[in-house]
């Protein structure tokens, strides 16, 4: 029982994570149609720029962890917008009208240069930080097992929560959200009625970015180590939050997270820890096979 | 669909301000990448500076940009001073690429015998057509039939398994065994294809790169079965009519038999025409399915698949006759890379494997046969060229497949050869 | 004229989306050896009925049947797409043209008859080993596309990419090609979209023809009148997915039904007349 808490706790902050990112898989497909195969390097790439601001922080000797956690979010935020502002500029908007392939091999084209621009500048090995709130609240006990819930945990879980709050207001109340949310449902009669549908597009790409960042400091927080492949598998794990919260949805792209987050947990505890990844992929496979809409989406209907 | 509008001429503070805008951009995205980066020292980070580089880079941007500007200036100015190319019949490149094709054939014949003694030529030689080879294969899927196949190594991996299993295991020679891998590859292409038939684009491509990962994270574990992260070593090489190429003594040599010298470059030479040969029927064999109802199905399958149900055409045989096509020479290829490496293991079928034939196929333009042989020399050379450009290898080749996506859609031989061209009754061709 | 008589019966065809009934209890004979047009305003559901027809869509109730003159009869909706085409010989084009764009018109016309080709290549086999009989099939697929080309006026483009041809161009590029199957009821999708006058002319005479000399059953939608007027032997009228008027084209011309649907009720002259009550 203490086992399946502690994955329960687990598998929710992985779950978080995965969330973040898959609702920016879910706002550029919803937006423009196509799967975003670079952002889960994206990720990667906020990852990286965490460790470095870490390290520069402690080299600075910054002291206060609140302060320096603060400080590197809104670094890793800002730049990581700007790498995902950059991504769609270059690689996805002179293919906006396009076949359907060339976005696609563009976009995988651009995750592998971007895997290898980090290895490249940053090196290939893993880079490991000071391990940092490490503490936690020990929950209860059951023979010698001890549930713990890690202060890192908790500071996933609430700044998703804080997160989810800030984007569903933006996205239901505000008029950037009403503008993206137009576009999403017809694009040329947003262009018509004067909106400037390329910013729409950038921000939203800015948006999906920065939650990204988000997750990429808090993991590197929580690993304390990443290296240039880590945006691959997360990439694909994310994609399948979004799939199976239903594409295009954001509660469902997060709901899909947890779900996702929840499953790897218990499967690699209580069945397999090799083939937990295959666990994620299979769940993929089986969602686009019986219920592509996922959980939370619309059926697509094709006209022909 | 983008307007082309008749965009005024920049003036000089234009282009100006457009490449430092550029510059300031390159700057940003480049201060944590390449300004900064943590080195180990001991165990822990320490933070290193490379400001002289980043300047570098901004001032590559910055002139770049400015010149890239100019060169697409000046092409709009000169197209919209030409007339207009009546788009017409079907133009002669076909011939020419046809000489070149006959010309490369001979050249690779004949190659292991100009270079008989240097074995690094022929080896290299070698690993180009294995890549040609799979690049070929993929073509079927993705060139041909439009299936976006990310997964394309786990065919490669399942014909090289399937060989070295039948060999260490069975006793199973290389051209018994060719055949079955193949059967076996064509197999899996079915099934790993029919989970995919009612997914458009981008989800078939994930969920394929899905299976790929699938069946590599199977190899890595069941370790009864594939060896698990060690693989599968003492994997037999081919022979020839029961020969084998080892040195003499051991009693199947084929310098025994025909009573000449033994050099050790005479298995390596061998090799290259087993798979000369094999990528030559794989040619053949394509171009000939393209030429018939089921090649053209696939095209038009790719071109619009609601019209092909409307025509009658059953969409779903289709497509799972491309996926098992283009598997089953895939593990063709595998059997070839068992054979020659005479070792496997999961670490030669990771996903990188994958984008790089799909970039093959990509950058060559995807249904162009000649394409993928050239973009298989330039992805095999270009490391050979220097120690550099092998770390930048695949930095480059993921540059070249946005570049081209968003310069030329259709690839750089994007010509689409037709398979039927009809002349009337007393015309020239 | 009962369902034995016709080509094509539609009983009591209903497709819903979820909350919105596009077709509502439509019931309609087709007659053999005629033109029928399915006329009326944007929405009516004209083209979601030709999807039902042909296996795009599953109809939510109701039955399709073709009278088959050698297959008997046939239920069109228990059908997947592509049998429609092979089993029923009910081939149809496309509103938004459907061309095989980076392929020959050659090229498409051949593709058309895949099925006929693919049974005489033997999966490939005797394709690949060149044989006879393939090759006959295949110069026998040729010539039936050059014939109907050359009575369509296309020849001169036969080997041009056909995503490169003018827009009218390419609409009878898709007939030729539906042809190629070998339809006995051919569903044509608004086929003078974009037609100028004279090229609508010559469509007239090509249904003419197909109907009267090749004895092909035709179903079209249309919104050019002066080709449904001039060219249809039967016209059914749809408006928000119902029937509302059937008939020749006399009697259509004149039913009131029709005339309100597309112009609106005549109340608007009488409020003018009456010193203009404001609406």
């Amino acid at each position: 029982m203490a086992q399946a808490i502690q994955q329960l706790i687990n598998g929710l902050t992985l779950g978080a994570v995965y969330g973040l990112i898959a609702i920016g898989y879910t706002m550029v497909y919803g937006i423009i149609g196509m799967i975003n195969f670079a952002h889960g390097d994206i990720y990667m790439v906020s990852a990286f720029i965490a460790v470095t601001s870490f390290t520069l922080m402690a080299a600075f000797g910054v002291s206060s962890v609140p302060f320096a956690l603060l400080a590197v979010l809104v670094v890793a935020i800002a730049f990581t917008s700007i790498y995902g502002w950059a991504v769609e500029r270059i690689a996805y908007r002179p293919l906006r009208g396009s076949n359907r392939l060339a976005p696609l091999i563009s976009a995988i084209g651009m995750s592998i240069f971007l895997q290898n621009m980090v290895q490249v500048t940053q090196g290939a090995r893993v880079k490991p930080i000071t391990p940092m709130l490490t503490d936690g609240f020990d929950l209860f006990r059951e023979g010698t097992f001890t549930v713990r819930l890690f202060h890192s945990q908790v500071l996933i879980i609430l700044v998703t929560v804080a997160l989810m709050a800030a984007f569903t207001y933006l996205i239901t109340r505000t008029s950037f959200g009403r503008q993206q949310r137009a576009c999403e449902q017809d694009r040329t009669v947003t262009l018509i009625l004067g909106y400037n549908v390329d910013r729409i597009i950038s921000l939203t790409f800015m948006i999906g970015a920065s939650l990204a960042a988000v997750a990429g400091v808090m993991v590197t927080v929580y690993y304390g180590v990443v290296d240039f492949f880590i945006g691959f598998v997360v990439g694909i794990k994310a994609f399948t939050a979004a799939v199976l919260g239903g594409i295009g949805s954001l509660p469902g792209a997060m709901l899909g997270g947890l779900i996702i987050g929840l499953i790897e947990a218990f499967w690699a505890s209580y069945l397999s820890a090799e083939y937990k990844d295959v666990a994620s992929f299979a769940i993929l496979i089986m969602v686009l096979m019986f219920r592509p809409s996922g959980l939370l989406g619309r059926p697509e209907v094709e006209k022909v | 669909m983008t307007v082309l509008a008749h965009s005024p001429s920049m003036t000089v503070a234009d282009r100006l301000k457009d490449g430092f805008s550029c510059a300031f951009i390159g700057l940003l995205l480049g201060i944590p990448m390449l300004g900064l980066t943590t080195v180990d020292e001991g165990g822990a980070l320490r933070v290193m500076t490379r400001w002289p580089s980043l300047a570098l880079f901004v001032g590559i941007v910055f002139v770049g940009r400015i010149v890239l500007q100019m060169i697409k200036q000046s092409f709009a100015r000169r197209r919209a001073s030409r007339p207009a190319k009546p788009r017409g019949a079907v133009e002669g490149s076909s011939r020419i690429q046809s000489i070149i094709g006959w010309g490369g054939l001979g050249l690779a014949a004949a190659m292991p015998i100009v270079f008989s003694d240097n074995r690094y030529v022929v080896d290299t030689a070698t690993t180009v057509l294995i890549y040609v080879m799979l690049g070929w294969g993929l073509n079927v899927v993705v060139g041909l039939a439009g299936l976006l196949d990310l997964g394309y190594v786990a065919f490669y991996a399942v014909g090289a398994y399937t060989y070295a299993l039948l060999s260490t295991q069975f006793g199973w020679g290389f051209w018994e065994a060719l055949p079955v891998a193949g059967g076996v590859a064509a197999s899996f292409g079915v099934i790993l294809g029919w989970p995919t038939l009612r997914l458009r684009g981008d989800y078939l491509a994930i969920v394929t790169l899905g299976f790929g990962e699938i069946i590599r994270l199977i190899l890595v574990n069941w370790t009864d079965f594939s060896g698990g992260p060690n693989g599968i070593s003492s994997i037999p090489r081919p022979g020839l009519f029961g020969f084998t190429f080892s040195p003499p003594g051991s009693g199947t040599s084929i310098v025994e038999a025909l009573g000449i010298d033994y050099a050790p470059t005479q298995r390596i030479v061998f090799l290259y025409y087993v798979i000369l040969a094999l990528a030559l029927l794989t040619n053949l064999f394509v171009r000939s399915m393209r030429k018939l109802p089921t090649g053209r199905a696939w095209e038009a399958v790719r071109e619009d698949e609601i019209a092909c149900k409307a025509m009658g055409i059953n969409v779903t045989n289709v497509k799972l006759a491309a996926f098992a096509i283009g598997a089953m020479l895939g593990g063709f290829a595998g059997v070839f890379f068992a054979a020659r490496q005479g070792f496997i293991s999961p670490e030669s079928f990771t996903f990188s494997e994958s984008a790089i034939i799909l970039a093959i196929v990509v950058l060559g333009g995807m249904g162009s046969q000649m394409g993928v042989v050239l973009a298989s020399l330039v992805l095999v050379l270009l490391p050979e060229l220097g120690r550099d450009f092998a770390e930048y290898r695949m930095l480059l080749f993921g540059t070249a497949m946005v570049l081209i996506m968003v310069w030329r859609p259709g690839g750089i031989l994007s010509h689409r050869a037709p398979t039927l061209v009809y002349v009337a009754p007393g015309e020239q061709a | 004229m009962t369902a034995q008589q016709s080509l094509l019966s539609v009983q009591n065809l209903t497709m819903r989306f979820g909350g919105l009934t596009a077709i509502d209890d439509l019931s309609l004979e087709v007659p053999k050896d005629s033109i029928t047009a399915i006329i009326g305003p944007n929405g009516a559901g004209k083209t979601t009925f030709f999807n039902c027809l042909t296996g795009f869509y599953k109809p939510t109730v109701g039955q399709v049947v073709l009278n088959h003159p050698d297959r008997g009869a046939i239920r069109l909706a228990d059908l997947p797409s592509h049998h429609v085409a092979r089993k029923a010989q009910v081939v149809r084009t496309f509103q938004n043209i459907r061309l095989f764009a980076n392929m020959t018109v050659l090229e498409n016309l051949v593709v058309a008859q895949h099925n006929a080709l693919q049974k005489a290549s033997a999966f490939s086999i005797a394709g690949l080993l060149r044989l006879p009989s393939y090759r006959k099939a295949a110069d026998e697929a040729v010539e039936r596309a050059v014939s109907w080309l050359k009575r369509l006026k296309l020849m001169e483009f036969i080997n041009h990419p056909a995503g490169a041809l003018p827009y009218g161009t390419q609409r009878r590029v898709e007939i030729a090609r539906a042809l190629c199957v070998d339809p006995i009821l051919l569903c044509l999708d608004e086929p003078a979209a974009g037609l100028n006058p004279k090229e609508s002319a010559e469509l007239n005479d090509l249904l003419t023809y197909l109907c009267r000399e090749e004895k092909v059953g035709i179903l079209l939608i249309e919104h050019d009148m002066s080709v449904v007027m001039k060219v249809s032997d039967h016209i059914c009228v749809l408006n928000y997915g119902r029937k509302i008027a059937e008939g020749t084209p006399a009697q259509i011309r004149v039913d009131p039904h029709v005339v309100k649907a597309y112009l609106g009720e005549d109340d608007m002259e009488d409020d003018i007349k009456q010193g203009g009550v404001a609406r």
